[in-house]
């Protein structure tokens, strides 16, 4: 499914150059629950923004369903991420100025879907996430989980087959984080999504079905 | 999509409402700026009582004399004796109409002082012109030539000399110590037309100038009508062959120039040191400019506002990106946000533009004056709403498309 070869990410400036990512080489299967855990500034979060077509590798290849998308352009590369792959931040990133039903349309709104339709897909996201009942709430009216919850029905809406999560339990409580990491695994396991996910717990890691480990930007595990 | 960026363009306005109100008060403030000057123009510009013959009129309102030794010219309106001796003797004009620029005099109604101006004309003055008489006649030719002291006056002033819709036909009107008697009233025509607008018309016999003076240059201008339209050519080649023929009146001004204009180049032509041309250019050219300029400030001012509006929109900017959005999309989003900013703008400075257009009609500013908000004067604004929205959207959209999405995302 997701395939990364000899991926090397550098940040360059006139005086410095800092190597993020060094010689990851790394295979996902279809369906399978990754976790990527490691100290903080050794590259996870670079890393998931690679695999997520949200920044490009200095060096090296990533493949996705034996796709190279190396040089796409924008245009292609953003249709690709439209239809593939659903992203969860730790911030959320909900856009407040839009009811929770309209940030739920999202994705779909850059897809040829009729109004109609967008509303019944994002209506079913919702009720997977449990909040049919929130919809015409502004995220600044919800709690952090309920945040959570929302950017997750965001990210499934499209049904896409890659679910990307940065540290999505990041800025939860234990009993939310937990919920969180219930509907992740239900939709890993019910709808067979692809997920990966960047985390500091190592109790969440232990649910998933892999765990890499990065250190300054190599592969420890 | 549309739903969705109108949502979200609302949704900033009110987020911001100080800066909303800035960016909305300038696009609006500087379009009813533009639509006032648009509908000022349309009015002046436009045939309307009591000269609406103006697709068939040519109209002389200058003759220049040139000293080509020493580089110098003198230009003004002609004399009566260029107009009806050279002009009315031409063979294409159906008619000209010959009236002196008014003067003002000064009379006393129950010692009340009341302004008169005052504008000679000739006969065909009246069959050129379509004035609307509300009581009375226009004086005759044989009242010009035997020089009787008659008068037709205009409504306004009848009010205020005789009071408000007094029979005055064949009464008399004193002004500068001479008594005129009524010959009719006609329906009062705004200064804003000024080779038409007077207060009290007058045969030009009555004149204190001698209108016998063979002087090139004068008071007088003219008002040629054609049979039909087509003919203008006409009467424009057969007057430029009789001014070739005027003999130069002093030895140092020898080349005479003067033109049958359309009624604008009439007046743009005293912006010109060239005979050869109309000065229109230079006066299009010069209002663009001033239009440009006006609206350059709101156009600026917006676009800052966009750029720090980027900044602040950082998250949405990369979610939307992440999603699928290209930066081409959000580029056009950003522009129709814009444009639905602007198009705001725009109705407000519509309803500003009827207000102040109603104040001015009912004002006593300028009297008879009645200026309109048009179709042709709404379409210059709507183009001048979606210049502004595209103008202003344009470089702040291509930041932000720039914008790198990890970058974007970073920003909370």
């Amino acid at each position: 499914m997701i395939h990364l070869e000899n991926i090397e990410k550098l940040y360059r400036t006139d005086t410095i150059e800092t190597v993020a990512l060094h010689n990851i080489s790394l295979h996902i299967d279809k369906g399978e629950f990754l976790s990527v855990m490691g100290p903080s500034g050794c590259g996870k979060s670079t890393l998931l923004n690679i695999i997520g077509l949200l920044d490009v590798p200095t060096r090296g290849q990533v493949k996705i369903d034996n796709q190279i998308l190396g040089n796409m352009p924008d245009k292609k590369l953003a249709r690709f991420r439209n239809q593939k792959i659903g992203f969860i931040f730790q911030s959320f990133h909900l856009i407040n100025d839009l009811p929770v039903m309209d940030n739920v349309e999202l994705p779909l709104l850059y897809r040829n879907s009729t109004a109609r339709e967008r509303r019944r897909l994002a209506s079913e996201a919702l009720e997977k996430v449990g909040l049919s009942n929130r919809i015409k709430h502004f995220p600044s009216q919800l709690s952090g989980g309920q945040k959570q919850r929302v950017a997750i029905a965001r990210a499934i809406a499209g049904s896409p087959e890659i679910i990307l999560a940065d540290e999505p339990t990041g800025n939860l409580d234990s009993t939310m984080g937990n919920e969180i990491m219930n509907i992740l695994l239900t939709l890993n396991s019910s709808e067979k999504s692809t997920i990966v996910m960047v985390t500091h717990d190592e109790t969440m890691a232990k649910k998933t079905h892999r765990l890499v480990r990065l250190f300054d930007g190599s592969q420890v595990q | 999509m549309l739903k969705n960026y109108f949502k979200i363009a609302l949704a900033v306005l009110r987020r911001r409402k100080f800066f909303t109100f800035i960016s909305l008060f300038g696009i609006s403030f500087t379009l009813t700026i533009i639509i006032v000057i648009a509908a000022f123009w349309e009015n002046i510009t436009s045939a309307g009582y009591p000269d609406t013959n103006r697709d068939r009129s040519l109209y002389i309102n200058f003759v220049m004399q040139e000293n080509p030794k020493q580089n110098g010219m003198m230009k003004g309106p002609a004399s009566f004796y260029y107009m009806d001796h050279y002009v009315r003797s031409m063979k294409t004009p159906e008619k000209v109409a010959i009236s002196s620029i008014f003067t003002a005099t000064n009379t006393y109604v129950r010692n009340k002082k009341l302004l008169i101006n005052m504008k000679f004309t000739n006969d065909q003055w009246w069959d050129v012109l379509e004035f609307k008489f509300l009581e009375g006649k226009p004086y005759t030719l044989q009242q010009i030539r035997s020089g009787e002291r008659i008068a037709v006056i205009s409504e306004d002033t009848r009010n205020q000399y005789f009071g408000e819709n007094e029979k005055c036909v064949g009464r008399y009107i004193e002004t500068d110590n001479i008594q005129y008697r009524v010959a009719g009233v006609v329906k009062s025509v705004p200064i804003t037309a000024p080779l038409i607008y007077a207060d009290m018309y007058l045969p030009y016999t009555l004149s204190k100038n001698d209108y016998r003076d063979k002087s090139i240059n004068g008071m007088y201008s003219a008002i040629l009508l054609a049979h039909n339209s087509d003919e203008l050519d006409k009467i424009r080649s057969e007057y430029q062959q009789v001014v070739l023929k005027v003999p130069p009146q002093n030895k140092d001004y020898t080349k005479i120039s003067s033109h049958a204009d359309s009624y604008i180049e009439s007046f743009t032509r005293m912006f010109s040191r060239k005979s050869d041309s109309s000065g229109l250019a230079i006066v299009i050219t010069g209002a663009v400019i001033v239009i440009l300029l006006l609206m350059l400030l709101p156009t600026i001012n917006l676009m800052n506002i966009n750029i720090s509006r980027i900044m602040e929109r950082s998250s949405e900017i990369g979610v939307r990106k992440a999603f699928g959005a290209s930066s081409g999309t959000l580029a056009v989003q950003f522009i129709i946000e814009n444009i639905i900013l602007t198009l705001g703008g725009g109705i407000i400075g519509l309803i500003f533009s009827f207000l102040i257009l109603s104040a001015v009609n009912n004002s006593a500013l300028i009297p008879n004056l009645t200026l309109t908000i048009n179709f042709t004067v709404l379409l210059y604004a709507i183009i001048a709403c979606l210049i502004f929205g595209f103008l202003s959207g344009v470089y702040p959209a291509w930041r932000m498309s720039r914008m790198e999405v990890v970058n974007a995302l970073k920003v909370r």
